[in-house]
């Protein structure tokens, strides 16, 4: 799409009545440089134009001709075949492939017309929207100090505050321009005739003083208005940029959670919006502040005396030279440190969890080498920063002081002239030392304002993200008047890559309301993957996923999602008393509820023996509770929002034996008239499947019932053996175990006879056992695996 | 020196590597698959069978007959794709998503960084770059480039 798919190829002259159906622009050439090809599908023959030797070739469509795609590592590949073998590959990028995808398909309709009938073009339903329904990522212009604009999205619902806020900045500073207009009639009508001997009048005097009396209490009231007034406002939209940020976070698919790094995420939302926050409040104040004061001075100044007020002004146009020199590096100086803090916010959010695998490879010295290497990085970059920052405040002062020079000449050599007055003098100074005061401190405010153009260009960067799994513009109606579905799901030839990977490709399923289906297969074969995709955490690349007939993709998330309750391997408990946790997916169910639903997922009486019971505090990874207490509480917490639709992603796996059958009685209770998948590694959690779907790298491999399966004699029937095996031998080691704790229990300790015993016992119970796995294939699958095994130790003894 | 690869790799009619082996079995579509790809490319070579099995393993492709290295390192030329960015000519924005213009060693062409994190830190001053289709790009030397494309690339580290 970004790339130039428009080569200038001209089509050789075609039959009559024939016509180029299918166009495919091939980016690569064979050696898979960058080069501009071309592949046609017409209704009678094949043509391409190869990027090397800049010829047309073309093949007659026939029986026997072939089209194949694959991939690999971002490069696509179509080969033409026939019986004999490969008559042509072409090589394009995965930008490409839709129009790949097409091509091959036209070309299948084309040489196999006699389908053609039955082939259904449009699937049912879920056919509109195949079509992705948000283009992701487009390019965008780049945000720079313009980001801070973006702002004003924030700021619009504070408008009426704002204004009255400007305008009390405008009174201040208008008051506070009083004062040094009022040296100047002090100067010239009381101090110099006083000294050219006229006695000074003390009702004039008053009255100026109080003026500046006046002056200075209007401008400390409404100052402290105005100051109130916008922090107040600043504070409000940095905290509604905050939220927003977070809130939009959270309607991100999983796939952006996956390419983002927690640290950074943090940083973002939490230091740069309080940054921007205080940039609003104090520096943006500021800034509008000198601004005024400069303009109000200027016109004062020019209407003083016009050619002084013209000398005054020379050094503005340097110093805005200056600011404008430094910006540009300063603004990528702070983008840098920025990046920096979450780099090594990174560092610490990856350690600091993953603590006990550090300490476990004693690998804390490379830790602190990781950090330490960030933080080197941050203070490189911030050396940088300051080399231009300390050149850059001095120079502005001596630019005002040099300014400073070029008034107080200009202004005596006018007086002695006798151009202006000394009063008129004196007041140019009261007010371009403010001036420039002001000007310094306004060039303060570059760096200010690019740290916080960086900040806000950062938190856009979350904000301008769209949803991979974006909610569909007019979403249907979930269910019936409540919401809740029937749970009926029909997986149609779905397919999804993950990057570039294909993980799913062209699985059919269907699920009837109320059925359980185990999805079995090696880890890798795509069973997670086509759970996240049921839950809709990702979009599939290809097909259609429907429940109750409707592409999941015109349900509102929310929606849809309220009807699944998932149970994972390992269940996240939020830190939070355990009723929260339970309560979490509906917090505003009733105590009663809570415990009706820990009594179903049997966590009633380990949470009653906690000493606060369900007020017990649990921590973020839950670490006072046991494996298989946190699962039934996440299990309770299933239960409680009572969905249609029930996922088991590896519920039982990280539990032992004895757990999981304590944790299999409470998914009983779950599972009772929902549909349900479970994904398991172990098959023996399977048996109340009313079906089991076996997957092999992203493909449906076998279908059907726990017998029927073992009868096929199939993939399933091999992952079974190699389990049954594997269960036989743990079994084994384990009454080896007892044996020898018997032997020690009699004897005190455990003699060399003893553990000679146990290690026969072991051997042959293997033996056994490993025979019986193979020998029994028409035992149930819970019996299969402990029941042979208990008489054995007796018979060997 | 070259050792005895205890399989023979042949090339069908189709295009499909054929591995037999010693004991000879033949498997058809045979893989080359890099254990290392960016950190030690020589080292360490799997040939795998369709479904992805592991069937043989070789620690250094220099020590394989030539015939064998021939077919794996022609194999591997037709699968690998991890164009070397020369230089950087333009770039649409210092925002990402971001297009560049880039010379590569295998032609010019266009990326689409969609963001900073795309970019990976390799030990020395590498760089890999991944676009927004999956496509990887190598920077093998960061110090190598010309002045503009490290003055481009430097706004986004």
């Amino acid at each position: 799409m970004n790339r130039s798919t428009t080569p200038n190829i001209v089509l050789p002259p075609l039959q009559a009545g024939e016509e180029a159906l299918a166009v495919l622009h091939t980016d690569l050439d064979e050696r898979l440089g960058f080069a501009q090809g071309c592949v046609v599908v017409t209704g009678v023959q094949i043509l391409a134009f190869s990027p090397g030797d800049l010829t047309w070739r073309n093949w007659p469509l026939c029986v026997d001709l072939r089209l194949q795609r694959r991939d690999h590592a971002g490069v696509a590949s179509l080969e033409l075949l026939d019986s004999q073998g490969r008559l042509a590959i072409w090589r394009h990028t995965l930008a490409q492939q839709d129009e790949a995808a097409r091509l091959v398909s036209v070309f299948e309709c084309q040489s196999a017309p006699q389908s053609n009938s039955g082939v259904d073009d449009q699937p049912p339903d879920g056919a509109t929207v195949n079509e992705p329904l948000v283009e992701e990522d487009e390019a965008q212009t780049p945000p720079s100090t313009w980001s801070l604009l973006r702002l004003g999205r924030f700021a619009r619902p504070y408008r009426n505050e704002l204004a009255l806020g400007l305008l009390l900045t405008l009174a201040t500073t208008a008051a506070t321009m009083v004062p040094p207009y009022l040296t100047m009639p002090l100067m010239d009508e009381v101090l110099i005739p006083y000294q050219n001997g006229r006695p000074i009048d003390p009702g004039q005097v008053r009255g100026y003083l109080a003026g500046l009396l006046v002056a200075a209490s209007l401008a400390w009231v409404l100052g402290w208005a105005r100051t109130w007034l916008l922090a107040r406002v600043s504070e409000r939209i940095g905290a509604d940029l905050r939220t927003a940020a977070f809130a939009h976070l959270q309607s991100l698919s999983l796939e952006y959670f996956g390419s983002k790094r927690t640290g950074d995420l943090i940083a973002r939302i939490g230091n740069e919006s309080d940054r921007i926050c205080v940039f609003l409040s104090l520096h943006l104040l500021d800034f509008t502040n000198d601004v005024l004061m400069i303009l109000m001075t200027a016109a004062i100044l020019v209407s003083i005396d016009p050619k002084l007020a013209l000398v005054t002004l020379v050094p503005l146009p340097f110093i805005a030279w200056t600011i404008h020199l430094v910006r540009d590096r300063l603004r990528h100086g702070f983008e840098k440190v920025d990046r920096n803090w979450g780099e090594i916010n990174n560092v610490l959010t990856d350690t600091i969890p993953g603590i006990r695998v550090v300490k476990a490879f004693a690998q804390e010295s490379r830790e602190i080498a990781r950090f330490r290497a960030a933080n080197d990085r941050n203070l490189a970059v911030n050396d940088r920063v300051n080399r231009v920052w300390s050149l850059f405040s001095p120079t502005v002062t001596l630019m005002t002081e040099l300014g400073l020079l070029v008034v107080w000449a200009t202004g005596i050599w006018q007086v002695a002239n006798d151009r202006i007055t000394v009063g008129v003098l004196a007041a140019f100074l009261a007010y371009i030392g403010r001036f420039y005061i002001r000007l310094d401190s306004m060039s303060r405010i570059v760096s200010l304002t690019q740290k916080a153009a960086a900040g806000a260009k950062r938190i856009f960067d979350i904000l301008d993200h769209v949803s991979s799994v974006p909610d569909p513009v007019n979403p249907l109606a979930c269910g019936d008047q409540n919401g809740r579905l029937t749970g009926r799901i029909q997986i149609r030839g779905i397919g999804f890559r993950y990057g570039h990977r294909a993980v799913i490709r062209g699985v059919d399923l269907d699920i009837a309301p109320g059925q359980m289906i185990g999805l079995v297969g090696h880890s890798g074969s795509g069973k997670s993957t086509l759970v996240n995709l049921i839950c809709r955490f990702h979009d599939v690349s290809e097909g259609a996923i429907l429940v109750d007939g409707v592409d999941i993709r015109r349900y509102a998330l929310s929606d849809y999602r309220r009807n699944i309750g998932l149970v994972l391997q390992e269940p996240f408990l939020f830190f939070g008393t355990i009723a929260e946790n339970i309560a979490y997916g509906s917090p505003q169910a009733t105590r009663t509820e809570i415990v009706k639903a820990a009594r179903a997922a049997r966590a009633h009486e380990f949470i009653l023996r906690l000493p606060h019971g369900y007020d017990s505090v649990v921590g973020e990874r839950g670490q006072a509770l046991s494996g298989g207490e946190r699962q039934r509480i996440s299990i309770a917490r299933a239960l409680l929002i009572d969905p249609r639709v029930l996922i088991l992603d590896e519920a039982t796996s990280s539990v032992d034996t004895t757990t999981e059958i304590e944790i299999q009685q409470a998914l009983e209770n779950l599972i009772r008239g929902r549909t349900t998948i479970a994904v398991a590694h172990r098959l023996s959690t399977l048996r109340r499947a009313d079906r089991l779907v076996v997957l092999d790298r992203g493909v449906v491999v076998e279908e059907g019932g726990h017998d029927e399966l073992m009868r096929r004699d199939g993939a399933y029937r091999k992952l079974y053996d190699a389990q049954a095996r594997q269960a036989a031998t743990e079994a084994a080691i384990e009454a080896a175990a007892a044996a020898v704790a018997a032997a020690t229990a009699v004897t005190s300790e455990p003699t060399i006879s003893a553990l000679h015993q146990a290690a026969h016992l072991t051997g042959a119970v293997l033996a056994a056992a490993s025979e019986s796995a193979s020998a029994s294939p028409a035992a149930t699958l819970s019996a299969e695996a402990s029941q042979p095994l208990q008489p054995l130790p007796e018979e060997v003894r | 020196m070259s050792q005895e690869p205890g399989f023979s790799l042949t090339r069908d009619a189709f295009g499909r590597l054929v591995m037999t082996s010693m004991i000879g079995e033949v498997f058809v579509g045979v893989l080359a698959v890099r254990a290392f790809p960016i950190t030690a490319p020589h080292e360490g070579l799997a040939l795998v069978g369709p479904h992805g099995e592991e069937l043989a393993w070789i620690d250094q492709l220099d020590t394989q007959p030539d015939s064998v290295r021939t077919l794996i390192a022609e194999e591997l030329a037709a699968r690998e794709f991890m164009p070397e960015i020369v230089s950087i000519l333009s770039v649409s924005g210092f925002g990402t998503p971001s297009t560049w213009d880039i010379e590569t060693n295998r032609g010019a062409t266009r990326l689409t960084l969609r963001g900073e994190e795309y970019i990976r830190r390799l030990a020395g001053n590498g760089l890999l770059i991944t676009d927004r289709f999956g496509i990887q790009y190598l920077i093998p030397d960061l110090k190598a480039l010309d002045r503009q494309s490290r003055r481009f690339l430097d706004r986004f580290l």
